[in-house]
């Protein structure tokens, strides 16, 4: 196609006037593999963004940088910069347990706490002394659970175990647990990967709800679901960011060749 | 310009499939304009007949180009390029089925020129239909390709056919003037030209959809030729 290109195409959206967080030249190396290739990015604070790409191409190890949770793997090392609201995360002064509250995540399988419901959301307030008392403590835990659509089914049985939920229920307690700490960026690593369709279908709607409250990132590898869920995707190949732009033009018009024949299933 | 393969191959076959419907239509109108022209020069009602009656392939071919259409998008959820091309032979087939349409409205005016009439000025039709035909089918080839340049050099002939359909147009309009006794039929070619002038205009059209199908950008509006029946 004439106007394709191999080259990593230049990202117009990267000096975001809205952008919550900045990534400059990011690698990420597990001992001496380079899994993560200089990636520059702005995260927008009102849009969703989507990261896609096939296995191992290092969107989701680069989504970690984002909340430093590489810090947890032992021969991890992040290089470059990561700002979030003008703060550099990776700063020695950045305390990692408040910046994990402010950047929460969602995990690919349910992870909820063996507790009741209740104790599964209000442990996080609880560890940030968010709330003053008990009645303060209810209010949180029922915000959340409203925000994250899973209140109706659960208001009658807070008591019971999380673990007792469906998959879809759990997903959303999770959820729920990340915003009871009223973070500003919810990090989502393949959320729906273990969830039925339906169950899916509500997490996405759930997505489209919280969106402009929350900066929401979301890796998949279910590019009907980027598109349905969000307005900017990123592709990621071999390490490096190969394109970002808005979602409807990455999956009608992409720029680059190496996107299309991912999205197109020409990949490989 | 397909660079590889899908990774499942059902989905380039379906896609072939649908590129092999499409130019089966264009094959299917680019005759029935010749057959018509052929049939009119003729005056040969049963070959006009011939072009009327296969204009129902046409037709079935339209229906058969959404249905796989349709599945393709149901079933393999076309992205980019791909979804494009689809979108692009879902409109192509509706344009080409009216193409049908003109060739078989040129056929019926066969049976309606009294056998005697003088058709002098018949003489630049058959001309006009073969560059609108050749129209057609450069298109349609342009998209089974997937080939932009093609699809532009097709909308720049577009300037011949309506630079053919005025100069007729000027020329029955003379005609009538002196032959009053003539007006029954050269007004019937006027409507001929007028049809043919129509498919060049539709390739037009078709040329514009297989390049954005293409590129993923429009093509530069072209500047329209003027209809002499419009001022």
């Amino acid at each position: 196609m004439n106007s394709m290109t191999d080259t990593v195409a230049a990202t117009p959206l990267r000096n975001d006037a809205a952008a919550k967080m900045t990534a400059r030249e990011v690698s990420v190396f597990y001992g001496a593999k380079k899994a993560v290739d200089s990636v520059s990015i702005d995260i927008s604070q009102d849009n969703v963004t989507a990261f896609i790409g096939p296995s191992g191409c290092g969107k989701s190890t680069f989504l970690r940088t984002l909340n430093r949770m590489n810090d947890t793997i032992a021969n991890a090392r992040v290089e470059g910069q990561i700002v979030l609201d003008g703060e550099d995360i990776y700063a020695p002064a950045m305390d990692v347990v408040q910046l994990r509250a402010r950047v929460g995540m969602v995990f690919q399988k349910p992870n909820p706490f063996p507790k009741s419901i209740y104790e599964n959301v209000a442990y996080g307030p609880r560890i940030h002394g968010l709330a003053d008392g008990r009645a303060q403590m209810d209010e949180i835990v029922e915000r959340s659970l409203k925000r994250a659509g899973l209140w109706e089914e659960v208001k009658d049985r807070l008591q019971d175990s999380g673990t007792a939920l469906s998959g879809g229920q759990q997903q959303r307690l999770c959820i729920a647990r990340a915003i009871a700490v009223d973070p500003e960026v919810i990090l989502m690593d393949e959320p729906c990967s273990a969830l039925d369709p339906i169950a899916t279908a509500r997490i996405e709607e759930l997505i489209h709800e919280l969106r402009g409250r929350y900066a929401i990132v979301i890796v998949t590898h279910n590019m009907q679901q980027a598109a349905r869920v969000s307005q900017r995707t990123a592709f990621f190949h071999l390490g490096s960011l190969v394109e970002y732009g808005e979602t409807s033009e990455i999956f009608t018009n992409p720029r680059v060749e190496r996107t299309k024949d991912y999205i197109t299933g020409r990949y490989g | 310009m397909p660079t590889t393969g899908h990774t499942i191959k059902a989905f380039d076959q379906d896609l072939d499939r649908l590129r092999a419907s499409i130019a089966e239509m264009g094959g299917l109108a680019e005759a029935a304009i010749a057959g018509a022209m052929r049939a009119l020069i003729d005056r040969d009602v049963n070959a006009a007949n011939a072009v009327i009656e296969n204009d129902a392939r046409l037709d079935a071919l339209e229906a058969e180009v959404e249905r796989q259409a349709v599945q393709v998008i149901a079933l393999r959820a076309p992205m980019a390029n791909d979804l494009r091309e689809v979108v692009a032979a879902l409109k192509i087939a509706g344009v080409v089925e009216r193409m049908g349409d003109y060739a078989k409205n040129i056929a019926k005016r066969v049976h309606a020129i009294e056998p005697g009439a003088d058709l002098q000025p018949l003489s630049l039709l058959p001309e006009m239909a073969r560059i609108t035909g050749d129209m057609v089918r450069m298109v349609l080839e342009a998209f089974i390709r997937r080939d932009p340049e093609q699809a532009t050099q097709v909308s720049e002939r577009d300037r011949a056919v309506d630079d053919f359909y005025n100069s007729i147009f000027r020329t029955l309009l003379t005609f009538m003037m002196e032959r009053p006794q003539s007006i029954t039929a050269a007004t019937h070619l006027l409507f001929v030209a007028k049809n043919l002038e129509r498919i060049g205009d539709h390739a037009t059209n078709v040329a514009e959809m297989v390049y954005f199908a293409a590129t993923g950008t429009h093509l530069a509006e072209r500047e329209k030729g003027g209809d002499p029946a419009r001022g």
